[in-house]
């Protein structure tokens, strides 16, 4: 702290980041969300690990469609399996396919954002115009195209990964199956975190302080991650919270559509279109998953708002 | 007499999240018809919100009328419901503001922007309409103005965007104009033109203006009468030509010896040290004491706040004995 | 103007001929091909197959016929699902129930988004705007796959106002579910980006000269806030109908309308790679156009935009 640094707002940074805590504190729909993110990750990785909660696939054919009881909290859905567990399985694939999902797609649209908005001239316009150019195309209908194409090469990825680490195959399985996901949904989805990282990039690439690295003679390379990057973290912070819901619906329609997670796996999206399907004999195979569901999503869009709010009080105006 | 406008004791204030602003606190002012009245003062003094609260333009909230009066042609402007404020505004009296580039709207023909007025006030529309929009821009000097008025803004020059405020602001012939800052964002050589052409229209037209400036050169082409506003006060105001030949108040002192063209020539250039204060967290008693160099800020009033105070005929001050006071080095001069 | 045109139609054909190339590599890379069965194909008739749809030609060579094909305007024939019709044939049977769900879907969207952004506008930071942007959040968490049903089992079940699921072209009410559906998603974001765009607009300067001229407040919404509080809304409806022409494929699945949504998931599960490429290129195609007119009408309601692409 105490270190001379040639970057003024990176000192600033303390009192960016406390005045923005400060504001997001006040923010009283944004610390709903939080609250509530934070109850729903207890929930869905710590709370599986307790013996006392059911198994998840554990079927039991005479307890089927059972309503809510003090055994299965939320009932039991078309094979007796127990709900609530269910749900706090299949979250726990869900979020992190949002989560690993938004990293991936942080990497590529901070990576190109920054190449663009740093070198400018035709390496901007290049990426430029091949971002204009995705934009155009129907974003699901490719991801459905990637995520078949995905799906179809699981078992050899799994297997490749087995022979590269000599890991236990059944234990790398349910997130080998995943990965693919992770990498269709992640590598068309970085385009909006591409254009703000461009422009607030540009804008910092003007600064007095990335010209003084500059004629101090520091690499390209250092300016952009050790100078620029980090000040254009929170724009970055900001747009990522809002990709995790954004990536998590995808997930949610692929899988609906039967292209995302696979069997045995489940995650929320396959939970809610199995409720869908039963939707007249047993509504609740529907209500349950959809409140876990759209609550998740509520808040992580509450946080994101709220955080564009405080990190960024001039875009703040809707 | 009845002036034609009478502000009495205006006090608006905005509740934000930081407290109370008091942008307006007690100012008290009056427009003689067809006279030009200056109101002077830094940025934040509160002479735009006094103006804008003339017109209910002020945003409510956070905005407030807390107190006072403003008697147009008798009537309590303050009081007026939105619907009758509109047969007031644009038609009674209208309003040019500081800039021209965006006041006016980029979205439509300078045309449909012009005869507006007069489909609202007038119920003149059409060809008529479009006639009396053109020679209108004819009064204020623009060229063309026939194929011109069928232009957007973006095709003006900020100078011509202002015209066309001016020429719109006037089509109605109202009774009052009140200008803010009509020239600040233009120009150096654009401004004089403008200025003349509402000097000039004035004249023609007998119109009464409010003039406000932060600019005291401005003020003496211009105005008859000047109020010189101090965080939300009228510290001092008198005929112009009273105010240039004896200034009272420190703050009014310093205006004119920080303004290169209206300070006399022997003296050096002076500026007011200091920012304006906190609005929202005034100090009690005389609100210019920081600031007081050209007085002697140890009389300043601490206790209470000074009273405006007719010190000859026509000429109120603040009766704040550090403000009124000659700075000691100076006296003998 | 006119080499703005011509660049825009360009980059449309661009954007084209990327989709159509990434598709035909994508299915072509699938594990899985059209001539696969559960029942094991005996060789000669897997090699007569493969012969007859050119797929015993190497990779490169039948992107290029497929290329020179499809500039012909010759889609080929579907290899599996359809097995042996022509693609543009099916396209053209399904095209018009996709097409009139899509075109009611964005009706809707707009009906109810704009409309809705400029209320929450007008009376911001009040009960009314707080409960039209909740709604609108909840529109932009909630997936047509829970809307759908939802839908259907009120307004079609329960209250019987509506055909639950399947199309009756002698009914155009068939579709409304459907449309009401895909169309509430692009609704929600348009509320949100119409109440921000006139926000803005209200704020700018020239509404104040508007309001000081003794304008009515109804009549400054309209002549003067609209227009330029509305370009935000207008540019998204380009993604907007991309969005909705994609959402199509999981609607259609929901309510078992038979358009090309249903067909192209068929042809993905089977790697049925002409059934898969026409309707791409078709939603391609779509999206082009639409975004074509969109970038048309802003430029319209723009005049700055209007007179610098002029001169």
């Amino acid at each position: 702290m105490g270190k001379p640094s040639i970057n003024p707002d990176a000192e600033a940074g303390h009192s960016l980041w406390s005045d923005a805590w400060t504001r997001l504190r006040r923010n009283r729909a944004a610390m709903c969300g939080l609250a509530f993110l934070g109850f729903i990750i207890l929930l869905c990785f710590i709370v599986p690990f307790f013996p006392a909660l059911p198994d998840p696939a554990a079927q039991s054919l005479p307890n089927k469609n059972s309503g809510p009881s003090l055994s299965h909290w939320m009932g039991t859905d078309h094979l007796g399996r127990d709900l609530f567990s269910r749900i706090l399985h299949g979250g726990r694939i869900s979020i992190l396919v949002g989560l690993i999902t938004t990293t991936v797609s942080l990497t590529i649209g901070v990576a190109v954002g920054a190449m663009a908005g740093y070198l400018g001239g035709k390496v901007d316009a290049f990426l430029m115009r091949t971002v204009d150019v995705l934009y155009s195309l129907p974003f699901l209908i490719i991801v459905i195209l990637f995520s078949a194409l995905a799906k179809g090469y699981t078992n050899d990825f799994t297997d490749w990964l087995v022979d590269l680490t000599g890991l236990n195959r059944d234990a790398i399985a349910p997130f080998t199956s995943l990965i693919p996901l992770f990498v269709a949904i992640g590598a068309l989805s970085w385009l909006n975190i591409s254009r703000i990282v461009r422009a607030s990039v540009q804008d910092l690439a003007g600064r007095e302080f990335v010209e003084a690295a500059k004629s101090l003679g520091l690499s390209q390379q250092r300016i952009l991650l050790r100078h620029i990057i980090p000040n254009a973290i929170g724009p970055i912070v900001v747009y990522a919270t809002l990709t995790i819901p954004s990536v998590m619906l995808f997930e949610a329609t692929l899988s609906f559509l039967g292209m995302g997670v696979q069997p045995p796996y489940s995650s929320w999206g396959i939970l809610i279109k199995d409720g869908a399907d039963r939707m007249l004999s047993n509504p609740l195979l529907l209500i349950f998953p959809s409140i876990f569901f759209i609550l998740t999503l509520l808040s992580l869009n509450f946080l994101g708002d709220g955080l564009r709010d405080a990190l960024d009080p001039k875009s703040a105006k809707d | 007499m009845r002036a034609l406008l009478d502000i009495q004791d205006l006090k608006v204030h905005f509740h934000t999240r930081d407290g109370v602003v008091k942008a307006v606190d007690g100012v008290s002012l009056k427009v003689e018809a067809g006279q030009i009245a200056g109101i002077v003062g830094e940025s934040g003094s509160g002479k735009s919100v006094t103006a804008y609260s003339l017109l209910g333009l002020i945003p409510m909230p956070p905005g407030r009328i807390e107190g006072g009066k403003a008697l147009f042609q008798g009537t309590d402007l303050l009081r007026l419901g939105e619907r009758e404020l509109n047969t007031y505004r644009g038609r009674k009296i209208s309003m040019i503001f500081q800039d021209p580039m965006t006041s006016l709207n980029p979205y439509l023909r300078v045309s449909t922007q012009l005869v507006e007025p007069l489909a609202i006030h007038e119920k003149l529309r059409g060809k008529p309409a479009l006639h009396r929009a053109i020679e209108a821009l004819e009064q204020v000097g623009i060229e063309n103005a026939a194929t011109r008025i069928h232009g957007y803004p973006h095709e003006f020059s900020g100078g011509m965007r202002q015209r066309v405020m001016i020429a719109m602001a006037l089509i109605t012939k109202p009774d009052l104009l009140i200008a803010d800052e009509p020239t600040t964002a233009l120009d150096v050589t654009v401004q004089k033109q403008v200025l003349d052409v509402i000097r000039e229209l004035q004249r023609e037209t007998g119109t009464a203006v409010i003039f406000i400036t932060h600019d005291l050169a401005v003020v003496h082409e211009m105005c008859d009468t000047v109020s010189v506003l101090y965080a939300g006060r009228v510290v001092e105001s008198a005929p112009a030509a009273e105010l240039i030949r004896r200034p009272l108040h420190a703050y009014t002192r310093g205006l004119y010896r920080s303004n290169p063209s209206a300070h006399a020539k022997d003296e050096d250039l002076y500026s007011i040290p200091g920012l304006p204060p906190d609005l929202a967290r005034l100090p009690g008693g005389c609100t210019f004491r920081p600031r007081n160099t050209l007085g002697v800020a140890s009389l300043c009033l601490t206790e209470r706040q000074p009273e405006l105070i007719e010190h000859s005929p026509g000429h109120f001050v603040q009766n704040c004995p550090g403000c009124l006071a000659a700075h000691p080095s100076s006296a003998h001069a | 103007m006119l080499r703005d045109i011509s660049n825009r139609l360009l980059q449309g054909l661009l954007v084209l001929f990327v989709l159509g190339t990434l598709t035909f590599f994508l299915v072509h890379a699938l594990p899985y091909g059209p001539f696969q069965d559960e029942k094991a194909v005996p060789p000669h008739v897997m090699e007569r197959l493969e012969k007859l749809h050119g797929y015993d030609k190497p990779l490169l060579t039948q992107y290029g016929l497929r290329l020179k094909n499809i500039v012909q305007g010759n889609l080929g024939v579907s290899i599996k699902v359809m097995e042996g019709r022509q693609v543009g044939e099916i396209l053209g049977q399904a095209f018009p129930v996709s097409l009139t769900l899509g075109l009611i879907a964005m009706s809707i969207a707009i009906a109810i988004g704009i409309p809705a952004g400029i209320f929450a506008a007008i009376r911001k930071n009040t009960t009314v705007d707080y409960a039209i942007m909740a709604v609108a959040l909840l529109g932009i968490c909630l997936p047509a796959f829970v809307i759908g049903p939802l839908l259907a089992e009120f307004l079609g079940g329960r209250l019987g106002w509506f055909p639950v699921s399947g199309w009756n072209p002698r009914d155009p009410s068939s579709l409304f579910l459907p449309a009401l559906t895909l169309g509430l998603v692009s609704a929600a974001y348009l509320s949100r980006l119409t109440r921000a765009g006139m926000l803005e607009i209200l704020n700018q300067d020239f509404i104040r000269t508007a309001r000081a001229k003794g304008q009515k407040g109804s009549i400054i919404i309209m002549r003067h806030a609209l227009r330029g509080g509305l370009i935000p809304s207008i540019a998204y409806l380009g993604p907007a109908f991309a969005a909705t022409i994609s959402g199509s494929v999981v609607v259609e699945s929901i309510f078992q309308v038979p358009g090309i949504g249903r067909l192209f998931i068929k042809a993905i599960e089977t790697g049925d790679e002409t059934l898969i490429m026409g309707p791409v290129l078709l939603y391609g195609s779509l999206i082009v156009i639409a975004n074509f007119l969109v970038d048309l009408l802003q430029i319209w309601l723009n005049p700055r935009l209007r007179t610098a692409k002029a001169s």
